[in-house]
């Protein structure tokens, strides 16, 4: 188990170097009248060089240079300053990254919980009528994209009350009750859109299971029905639905990206759309970076709970 | 049966039309809801083809006059905040929908099965390299990675399909990549390259043909998930730039206070959209289970 956990924390470097690669290359892409585009339009740069301006970019330097000089400062918790308020990315991350784990959390946990019961419920009363309104409603669900319903959400009880959930974001300092409640309806929304493939997975995983012998076995043992689905076969059901939850986390940060800039909460997501639409490219990059490698630490977590949750990988 | 003697003996060919026909009978009598949803994408192929034809008016003409009018005999679906008729804009939003989403799923395909196909087939340190960066693209949430490379390349509808493409084909290269590590064991490809065939050779003549259905299977399930990905772009203002209408685009922020007046700017994209992804989805799943029975079940 420890070389295994050793073993997929060394996979992380080549993973996050490429990563970082990326948004170095990334810059290098801009098309040339890009620094001239920025210098012109942006009122903020007024009295800031040419050359000033390439070097805050990082392109005074080689591919090579740059590269290695992002690489030494993401590893120092350095990820370059904004280049208009020359503020430290770092610092702006710290700031904004609370409203986006705290929605992506809540979501999480409602996607998780609603897929993995109904997913249950559906399998156990297989075929009913139950099965068959849960199953359409999880494809319906699948089919409207996430954006649509966030909009939905806010136009129809204005029409109809003259009331919608409110799109000021109230900060943590004013009591964590309505800090949290203003996430609820964001999260229930991105929640439930990873509810459905979660679902359609604990469904077909619990049939898998419990077609098997030692079902039968724990049954014939004398087993009561719930005993068996909840201990003997979810257990066993839920490694493949684990797995998929770890796919699914860049999906959810994708989403934060559209929610928060629809419910106007200051997250990342928000921040990554503002920063792309001042053209703000080092904080793009220091965005993307981290949003990759939180993708990366879940998933880490995710196979290390294999290890709790199937203890055939701890011997591998 | 009483026919001629020689037509017994030499059964005719079936025709290439009487096969086909077959199939898809079989095919439908297999997959009801597949062959319902073939229909319907077949229905929305001529309504992106023929977008000009059927719309009654331009689909980017202002006409302050009449803006946000209500469903009616005129305006189908009503206009929205410039006057534009909703209904001819829905329309000719299929042709950006299924363009978008054929251009990336093909471009996707041709370019994961290259790579799949070559990384499977070498291995060793070029197979090391590829797969850290379908790593990295994978840690990356899907429209972090799709704006960055939108706002380098400047949001178009070819660069929509480029930035979709690239980040597809990554994840799908995977997924080639482990079907040719699967046909690579099989000896007919040691007898291959014991007869002297050529890497290339081996390559297009013996390991692709067999990942075709891999690659068929992957394409129609991932077409849905592109047709959102421009949705979403557009709606947030990085893909596919006004005045050319996306579903995405015609449900974005700036129509919301416009909503208010006229649900049905919302309304009919959002069925548009859920419609075809949903048919999509049907339509991928069941050519799926056709053709790959292994994986029946298992989403």
């Amino acid at each position: 188990m420890r070389n295994y956990i050793v073993a997929r924390l060394l996979a992380i470097i080549p993973t996050t170097m490429v990563l970082i690669l990326f948004v170095v290359v990334l810059i290098r892409l801009l098309p040339g009248d890009a620094i001239d585009v920025l210098l012109e339009e942006q009122v903020r740069l007024d009295d800031v060089s040419r050359a000033e301006l390439e070097a805050r970019l990082g392109l005074d330097k080689s591919l090579p240079e740059e590269f290695v000089r992002y690489t030494l400062g993401t590893l120092r918790g350095d990820l370059g300053n904004s280049i208009f308020t020359e503020e430290s990315v770092t610092g702006l991350i710290r700031q904004r990254i609370g409203v986006t784990l705290t929605m992506g959390v809540m979501a999480l946990v409602i996607g998780a919980t609603t897929g993995v019961v109904i997913g249950i419920i559906s399998a156990v009363r297989r075929n009913n009528l139950l099965d068959y309104f849960l199953r359409s409603v999880s494809i319906a669900g699948l089919s409207i994209p996430n954006f649509a319903i966030a909009t939905a959400v806010i136009v129809f009880p204005t029409i109809w009350w003259k009331w919608s959930p409110p799109v000021i974001y109230t900060p943590p300092g004013d009591g964590i009750w309505p800090y949290v409640a203003q996430f609820f309806t964001p999260a229930l929304i991105l929640g439930l859109s990873l509810s459905a493939s979660l679902m359609r997975l604990t469904r077909t995983m619990m049939l898998e299971v419990l077609r098997q012998d030692y079902i039968t076995t724990a049954r014939s043992k004398g087993a009561g029905e719930g005993t068996v689905v909840l201990r003997h076969a979810l257990r066993n059901a839920l490694i493949p639905v684990v797995s998929l939850l770890g796919i699914q986390v860049a999906f959810l940060l994708s989403g934060t990206v559209i929610l928060e800039s629809i419910f106007s909460l200051p997250g990342l997501g928000r921040t990554l759309i503002g920063a792309l639409t001042a053209r703000d490219y080092p904080v793009v990059q220091g965005l993307t970076v981290v949003s990759g490698l939180l993708v990366i630490m879940v998933n880490l977590m995710v196979d290390v709970s294999y290890g709790v949750l199937d203890p055939r990988t701890r011997t591998e | 049966m009483a026919v001629a003697g020689d037509a017994m003996l030499a059964p005719r060919e079936p025709s290439l039309v009487a096969r086909w026909g077959t199939t898809l009978v079989r095919f439908t009598r297999r997959q009801p809801i597949g062959a319902f949803s073939a229909a319907v994408l077949v229905l929305l192929v001529f309504i992106a083809i023929f977008a000009d034809v059927i719309a009654p008016y331009s689909p980017t003409r202002n006409n302050v006059g009449e803006s946000l009018i209500a469903p009616s005999t005129d305006h189908f679906f009503g206009t929205d905040q410039f006057g534009r008729d909703l209904f001819s804009r829905v329309i000719h939003g299929a042709r950006i929908s299924l363009y978008v989403g054929l251009g990336a799923t093909f471009g996707a395909a041709a370019f994961a099965t290259i790579l799949g196909a070559v990384s499977g087939y070498l291995g060793g340190v070029f197979d090391y390299i590829v797969q850290r960066f379908v790593d990295a693209s994978q840690a990356l949430p899907p429209l972090v990675m799709l704006i960055a490379i939108l706002v380098v390349l400047e949001p178009s509808v070819t660069n929509v399909i480029i930035a979709l493409a690239a980040r597809g084909s990554l994840s799908l290269s995977r997924v080639v990549r482990g079907a040719v590590i699967g046909i690579r064991a099989f000896p007919f490809i040691d007898a291959a390259r014991a007869m002297g065939a050529s890497t290339p050779r081996i390559l297009l003549r013996h390991i692709l043909p067999n990942i075709f259905p891999v690659v068929v299977v992957l394409m129609s399930t991932s077409i849905g998930g592109y047709i959102v990905a421009e949705a979403s772009l557009s709606f947030l203002g990085f893909g596919v730039p006004p005045p050319t209408p996306s579903w995405g685009g015609i449900m974005s922020a700036e129509g919301r206070l416009y909503m208010i007046v006229q649900p049905w700017i919302l309304v009919f994209p959002t069925i548009a959209l859920s419609l075809v992804v949903y048919v999509m989805n049907m339509f991928g799943d069941a050519l799926r289970d056709e053709l790959d029975p292994r994986l029946r079940g298992s989403r």
